[in-house]
């Protein structure tokens, strides 16, 4: 069965392409450009889902995706979608949230329980006990769920891409396309975007508005006009999802997301209809007039045999025309409204002389269904009532009229969405009873119906206007915010009826479809004190549904305004946030990219077995492959080699920087908290960095290379900050000087134990003896051949040279020095980290945090008080005065203990007080010097070395360690 | 996500950029007491309003002032440092 009309003006399906498909098991046929919605309604499904909570019977209400009636699954995908997803060839469907299949849903069950159910009862019903809550909720997401997500799925990979326009146009209706063909003709280059299959939006589907079909001839031609223009790139069967500052946008099609930026941007969303609310008012067949509209202009389905409109504007009398030209038996139009309030329209005219039935006054009670329980799936008829002089329906007098659908036609509210999130602040206006833009931000243009422009011809202007606008601001916004859009072309009699909501004892009318909320859990959530919007929003749910309020938002407001007795507008609304509609997980996830730098060594180190871990934005060795000897034997055998023999570490990470001019020395004075501008040339000197509140946040090396010209060294990690903040004081300052940051472009290693000395001579011109090259000295010269820095450091703890040298040169300074002799082997950060721990020296973060001050690591020895200024000094006066707190100090066990070790951040406990008195910060199970060792800070009460400290580990299990003086290996030899 | 204008390198995506905090003009060490200290070193006042910002163009090693208005994040104009004239 594929039922359609014949051909319709601007209809989207492709007679010539049959597609097939099947619905909860059963054969069915479609044509291509059907979503799956329009085809189940071609193959006579009227029925396309149940309800979230009392699985009722639910059919295509909007046609638009603005409700969650058809949310289908292919057994891949979930929530699909129907009114929004094309209909594809093979596609395998069933409708979510039933058990045991759309028809005999076992879960209507809930519905004859509904009145124990009223709103916000599972707050009530099972909080207590607490315990039993899991169990309760597991439940209720079987009964109240959607779809379920099928975690064997094949994971795939959808594509991002970035796009670029000077005028984005969201809407491709009327006034879209207006908008953006004034844009296009001055010069911009304008995107325009729609969510459905092919642009026209409402002046194809509702005519415009001006019933016997000049507008369709006109829309063909500015489609045609919009496609072939140069200027205009369109994108159709692609939602704008959400808007983000500066006009950046999220675009979503089926297949990916693409993030686009505009220098402008025109909302010509145009206005979602809106319900009625009146018993059963959720019968497949009930539907908005729009709906079945689009059925009949866009799928070429004939919506029903027999129908009544219940009309609340113009609107409904235009859609009266359309479903007379389809053939439909329109029974009455019921108009809301009163004879005396409604000026006469041309289609009242006409539907009058048609002869159809008009009701002035009048309201639909209730609808009745065919059939009974979960087989209520249809109309039969509909109960009609004249309203009282309160809006009321008196249902005393009522008349019975048989149809086998309703289109609803009361109002529409301004899609409003993105314009929430790009600024746009709407009013209430009680005359138009529908929110209008208020306050528009530069660069922002509302044009068409989301305007209050109605009339075809003015919503064709009022693109224009803002068409012309939006190409006119291009550049920067100048931070002013623009007046309210009206031009004039704004509707002057209301598209909108005020309070279209009846009281039902059913209490199957309802507000909220998704959440199925009727009026009376409004009612009751006013009752217990829920009476301001947001706080009724979270406690009934309504709008918090699939379609997030989309049809159910304003009557909600509009019945709680009305419950306090207050104006719309002091009500307010709930915020808007993206995206517009629900968007597959899928499109947002993705892989992240992830730059990682290698040393140029980084291949001789995989070619020799390292393995490589991740430092910060670096890899670096961690260890090197030994045979078949453990990571830990591994380390400790590198370890023992440099204190023995002789290692080479790769340090091409280390933050390296020049510091010249002038002031240059000055700045260092400034910056770091030694002395730096005395220092002879050819010596280092260990330097540490606070931030102002005098935290320790840096440290390094500086060596002094000429007058004016200083090398310093500073945390791999931590450079790229630090040298921020260098540029940021050298500016501040006003101080002669030139900073370069040299960490990508000079290679470092360390060569570093005993024969370190002997092995570098062969390859250096340089005196390398104690007297012409000593402790803490650094010099420039050639190494192998290349340009290096050369500085004798002691972090490792033994005889040791860093060469630094330009990064080209790396590589092969590292080869000559494996190629020396001597038993040279390279080594690893653990290795490292072992040694310098054994040193005494620490690492800032690592030993440090974010509130260690230089005394607590017992390096006040670095701080020079005879300065006027360091940035950190005010502090660390303000701290002095005041007691210490905590203490870094060195730590070990026994030779030979065997007891529980800690590991890092593990706590010190005072048993007799029970109180956490420290923690530690570095540990080594094993070391060169064949005991257990760290550093941990502690009370200053237990600083002093002997005193024996309680560290709980893992398991609660206690392990007792020595406060030892540092460092823990004699540092005497690195100076030999 | 928004848009900066550096002053050397014009309209550039916010991922290029660095916050610096807001700039605020450090006491002298000497003159004064701890507490006017610790209020400089602790305290913000968070008002809304404009607010002069210090902004940092990554790719370029650029520090600049922004003036920004924090209660609708509009940024009415970026210029380099200038010393403590604002201008």
């Amino acid at each position: 069965m594929n039922n359609r009309l014949p051909k319709q003006a601007g209809e989207w399906i492709d007679r010539s392409r049959e597609l097939n498909f099947t619905f909860e098991g059963m054969s069915c046929r479609g044509y291509q450009g059907d979503v799956i919605t329009s085809a189940l309604y071609a193959n006579g499904m009227r029925m396309v889902g149940r309800s979230f909570k009392y699985h009722r019977a639910r059919g295509s209400y909007s046609m638009a995706g603005h409700d969650a009636h058809a949310m289908l699954t292919d057994g891949v995908r979930t929530n699909i979608r129907g009114d929004q997803v094309s209909l594809e060839s093979g596609m395998n469907l069933r409708a979510v949230n039933t058990a045991g299949g759309l028809k005999r849903d076992r879960l209507n069950i809930t519905e004859r329980f509904s009145r124990f159910m009223p709103v916000g009862f599972y707050y009530k019903a099972f909080y207590k006990p607490r315990w039993l809550f899991p169990f309760h909720e597991k439940q209720m997401r079987k009964v109240a769920g959607l779809g379920a997500i099928n975690a064997n799925n094949a994971p795939t990979n959808s594509p991002k891409d970035y796009a670029w326009c000077d005028v984005l146009v969201i809407g491709g209706g009327g006034s879209g396309m207006s908008a953006a063909l004034a844009a296009a003709d001055g010069g911009a280059r304008v995107m325009l975007v729609d969510e459905g299959l092919k642009l026209g939006g409402s002046l194809v589907w509702q005519g415009g508005g001006d019933h016997g079909g000049r507008v369709e001839p006109l829309a063909a031609a500015m489609v045609a006009k919009v496609e072939a223009h140069e200027n205009i790139e369109v994108r159709c069967s692609t939602m704008a999802g959400g808007y983000y500052g500066d006009h950046w946008m999220g675009l979503f099609n089926g297949e990916k997301l693409t993030k686009l930026r505009a220098k402008s941007v025109v909302f010509a969303t145009g206005v979602i209809e809106q319900p009625a609310v009146f018993g059963n008012n959720d019968l497949p067949g009930v539907m908005l007039a729009s709906a079945a509209q689009r059925l009949m202009r866009l799928f070429a389905i004939k919506p029903f045999e027999q129908a009544v409109v219940l009309a609340g504007n113009d609107d409904g009398y235009r859609a009266t025309l359309d479903l007379l030209d389809v053939g439909v038996v329109v029974k009455a139009v019921v108009d809301l409204r009163r004879e005396d309030d409604v000026l006469s329209t041309d289609a009242m005219a006409q539907v009058r002389a048609t002869g159809v039935a008009v009701r002035m006054g009048c309201g639909i009670y209730e609808a009745q269904a065919r059939g009974t329980g979960r087989d209520r799936i249809g109309v039969a008829g509909v109960v009609v009532c004249p309203l009282n002089d309160d809006g009321e329906l008196d249902a005393k007098r009522c008349e019975t009229i048989a149809c086998d659908g309703v289109a609803v036609s009361v109002g529409w509210t301004p899609n409003a969405g993105l314009l929430y999130q790009s600024g746009v602040r709407f009013v209430y206006d009680d005359g138009l009873e529908q929110l209008l833009p208020d306050v528009v931000p530069a660069t922002v243009f509302v044009a068409g119906r989301a305007n209050g422009v109605y009339a075809w011809t003015d919503r064709l202007r009022d693109g224009e206007r803002a068409g012309l606008g939006a190409a006119g601001c291009l550049g920067e916004g100048n931070g002013e915010v623009g007046e309210g859009q009206d031009v004039g072309g704004r509707s002057k009699v209301a598209m909108s009826h005020g309070y279209p909501i009846f009281e039902h004892p059913g209490k199957k009318n309802f507000v909220d479809f998704d959440e199925d909320l009727h009026l009376k859990d409004f009612v009751n959530a006013h009752q217990e004190g829920y009476d301001n919007i947001e706080l009724m929003k979270r406690y009934s749910t309504v709008g918090m549904g699939p379609s997030q309020g989309k049809i159910a938002n304003v009557n909600s407001v509009r019945i709680l305004a009305k419950l306090n007795g207050k104006t719309i507008n002091e009500t307010g609304t709930t915020t808007s946030r993206p995206f517009y509609q629900p968007v597959p997980i899928g499109h947002l996830a993705g892989r992240r990219f992830h730059p990682m730098r290698h040393t140029p060594m980084h291949d001789w180190h995989k070619q020799h077995g390292a393995v490589m871990f991740h430092a910060g934005a670096w890899y670096r060795p961690e260890f090197y492959r030994n045979g078949s000897m453990s990571r830990e034997d591994c380390i400790l055998s590198e370890a023992m080699h440099v204190r023995k023999s002789l290692g080479l570490i790769d340090l091409s990470t280390l933050g390296k920087l020049f510091i010249c001019g002038a002031d240059a020395g000055a700045f260092l004075e400034r910056l770091y908290t030694g002395h730096f501008a005395s220092m002879k040339i050819g010596k280092q000197r260990y330097a540490v960095a606070l931030d102002e509140t005098g935290v320790m946040i840096e440290d390094g090396v500086v060596s002094r290379l000429s007058e004016d010209r200083y090398y310093v060294t500073a945390t791999s990690s931590g450079v790229a900050a630090f040298y921020r903040e260098m540029q940021r004081w050298a500016l501040v300052w006003g101080m002669d000087v030139t900073l370069i940051n040299a960490t990508g472009q000079y290679a470092a290693m360390n060569l570093a134990g005993p024969k370190s000395r002997e092995v570098l001579a062969g390859l250096t011109d340089v005196d390398l003896s104690n007297d012409a090259f000593p402790f803490l000295g650094t010099r420039e010269g050639m190494v192998a051949g290349v340009q290096a820095i050369m500085m004798r450091v002691g972090f490792v703890g033994e005889l040791g040279y860093e060469l630094h040298v330009p990064a080209n040169m790396g590589l092969r300074l590292w080869e000559r020095l494996m190629d020396a002799g001597a038993g040279i082997r390279p080594f690893g950060v653990e290795a490292q980290r072992l040694l310098r721990l054994e040193m005494g020296h620490l690492i800032i973060s690592h030993d440090t945090d974010a509130l260690t001050h230089p005394d607590e690591a017992d390096i006040g020895w670095a701080l020079a008080d005879d300065k006027p200024f360091y940035v950190g000094q005010r502090s660390i006066a303000v701290m002095r005065k005041q007691t210490l707190e905590r203490k870094l100090v060195g730590i070990r066990w026994e030779a030979g203990y065997s007891g529980p070790l800690p590991e890092e951040c593990h706590l010190v406990i005072d048993e007799v007080r029970h109180k956490m008195v420290g923690r530690v910060t570095s540990v080594a199970h094993r070391s060169t010097l064949g005991y257990a060792l760290g550093m941990a800070f502690v009370h200053p009460d237990m600083a002093r070395p002997g005193t024996k400290i309680d560290i709980r580990v893992d398991g609660g299990a206690m392990s007792r360690a020595e406060v030892v003086a540092l460092p823990h290996h004699d540092g005497e030899k690195q100076k030999g | 996500m928004k848009l900066l204008k550096c002053p050397v390198n014009g309209v550039r995506a916010i991922q290029e950029f660095s916050f610096g905090g807001a700039v605020r003009e450090m006491p002298e060490g000497s003159g004064c007491s701890d507490e006017q200290w610790a209020d400089y070193v602790f305290n913000r006042a968070g008002e809304p309003g404009v607010q002069r910002e210090w902004w940092y163009h990554m790719a370029s090693g650029t520090w600049f002032i922004a003036e920004r208005e924090t209660v609708s994040d509009q940024v009415i104009r970026t210029y380099l440092w200038n010393g403590d004239d604002a201008s």
